[in-house]
């Protein structure tokens, strides 16, 4: 196995302790360090994700497989140079409604994005419609992820909606919903959300087809 | 302490002297599609199967929720309650996170109801107790307020007083509060089943109700999670759980729970665990 084929076999097995002595040597053989992160460690978190969602792994092997990642993530950004950042695919505000403050969803999907090459803000649980639109204008997010667990979060999700399409951020910012209260019909056809995800493997899949990236 | 909650011809008693109390969770829409249609679509019928189906299975109260997205949930909770009168007498544990659902279901109510939920949230304190305080009924009140769901066992505790104290206030009876300390999925923090199992002795301890707990969280993204909830219930009992809201029409669960009760001495000659384990086993007859 080369040195970068150990490192992704490493991300999808969660071996966080081995991880940052493989992307060492890997460095160290003068592998590319956008090259380890984009070639090898997404990919290993594209494997975890498929695997997930064919009911092979479940949810702690996820996250330990992207706590592997960030590990390895830390070895390699101080060696990426000054002005030359870790190349992110888009940017992503999520938080889950006003009136939940249910978090582990909503965690999941964004430590996944995060490791699929995502800049994620996580502005929390009981966020205002307000306070969306507020963050995702500061942020300049690509997206915006809007969690809800209970079914009392109907409301609180339209009006976020509406907020978005009557700020000057309307068609600029994609509005994505889930959670175990959120159907696709209320969230899409009638709110007039642009995506709806399952869980955090479909999130990542919307969220790239909406913003047009390759699978 | 006992609660004792009741429809308008059974009394159920729940306390740590008696068998564990199932209160059966599948009447709730939320992540039930199927369920969800048929509400939508006005149809009670699934609601009336599935509330017989878990009384067929132990649960000695049902909890109803009807929240569907866009409905009028108020309405539909009165339907709700009167369609599984008709077919059972089992009192009900009436549950939304709106409080005039809770009032709307109340008020059709025949018997001393449970009511699900308030907890430590000023608006919930605000809504919710006084309506548990008009109608008289019982009440679910979880561990968490304004400030989120505590992990540590101090918070959940502080809560509980606080909602203790303001209960206390409007008249309702300590014996009429049972605590829901809140378990958080283990797939997520692997401390959090050790934390629900301190916070629900440490409650016995010190405020010595009757406390609930909704076992399904626990399981939440790992495999065999029958097994996992029934483990968790089983030692959740040995700490002060005596009225778990799970689905009793799952056997795993259901026996777990039938073997504690035998284990604490409360099946007498194993009765209760026979019967049920015959009930699942029909062709060894």
């Amino acid at each position: 196995m080369s040195d970068l084929e150990a490192i992704k076999q490493a991300v999808i097995k969660g071996k966080r302790k081995d991880i940052a002595g493989l992307v060492q040597v890997a460095i160290d053989a003068g592998a590319d360090p956008q090259e380890i992160i984009n070639g090898y460690m997404i990919e290993a978190m594209k494997e975890v994700g498929a695997r997930f969602e064919a009911k092979k792994i479940f949810v702690p092997e996820m996250m330990i497989a992207a706590r592997t990642m960030q590990s390895g993530v830390d070895v390699i950004k101080p060696l990426i140079a000054a002005g030359d950042e870790i190349k992110k695919i888009g940017t992503v505000v999520m938080g889950t409604v006003f009136g939940d403050l249910h978090d582990i969803g909503k965690n999941l999907v964004v430590l996944l994005l995060e490791s699929s090459g995502f800049e994620v803000i996580n502005i929390g649980e009981n966020v205002t419609s307000e306070d969306f639109v507020e963050k995702a204008r500061e942020l300049k997010a690509d997206v915006v992820g809007m969690s809800s667990l209970l079914t009392t979060g109907d409301p609180h999700l339209k009006s976020t909606i509406e907020a978005f399409k009557k700020s000057d951020l309307n068609g600029k910012v994609k509005l994505v919903c889930g959670g175990a209260a959120v159907t696709k019909k209320f969230a899409v056809d009638e709110c007039g959300a642009d995506g709806y995800a399952t869980d955090a493997v479909d999130a990542v899949r919307v969220m790239k087809q909406l913003l047009e990236i390759a699978a | 302490m006992e609660t004792k909650i009741s429809s308008l011809t059974k009394e159920v008693i729940i306390g740590p002297d008696h068998p564990v109390v199932i209160i059966g969770e599948r009447i709730n829409p939320t992540g039930r599609k199927k369920l969800a249609r048929s509400l939508e679509q006005g149809d009670l019928s699934l609601l009336q199967q599935e509330a017989l189906r878990q009384v067929a299975a132990g649960a000695q109260v049902l909890d109803v929720n009807v929240g569907i997205s866009g409905g009028d949930e108020s309405a539909l909770m009165i339907q709700a309650i009167k369609a599984i009168s008709d077919v059972t007498d089992v009192p009900l544990c009436i549950d939304s996170a709106k409080p005039e659902v809770l009032a709307a279901g109340l008020s059709v109510y025949k018997g001393k109801a449970l009511v699900n939920s308030a907890n430590g949230e000023e608006s919930k304190i605000k809504e919710v107790l006084p309506i548990v305080a008009r109608y008289k009924a019982a009440v679910v009140c979880l561990t968490m307020d304004d400030k989120g769901i505590p992990s540590d066992v101090p918070t959940r505790m502080k809560i509980g007083d606080t909602i203790v104290n303001e209960a206390t206030k409007l008249g309702i009876p300590l014996e009429d509060i049972i605590i829901d300390p809140l378990a958080m999925s283990v797939s997520a923090d692997d401390r959090a089943g050790l934390s629900a199992l301190k916070a629900l002795a440490e409650i016995k301890k010190n405020l010595g109700v009757n406390q609930t707990i909704g076992a399904s969280n626990v399981s939440f993204g790992l495999p065999d999670r029958a097994f996992v909830n029934g483990v968790f219930l089983a030692m959740a009992i040995m700490k002060g759980l005596t009225c778990p809201i799970t689905d009793p029409t799952n056997w795993t669960i259901r026996e777990t729970l039938l073997l504690t009760d035998l284990m604490l001495g409360k099946d007498e000659f194993s009765m209760n665990f026979i019967s049920g384990y015959r009930d699942q086993h029909p062709e060894e007859d």
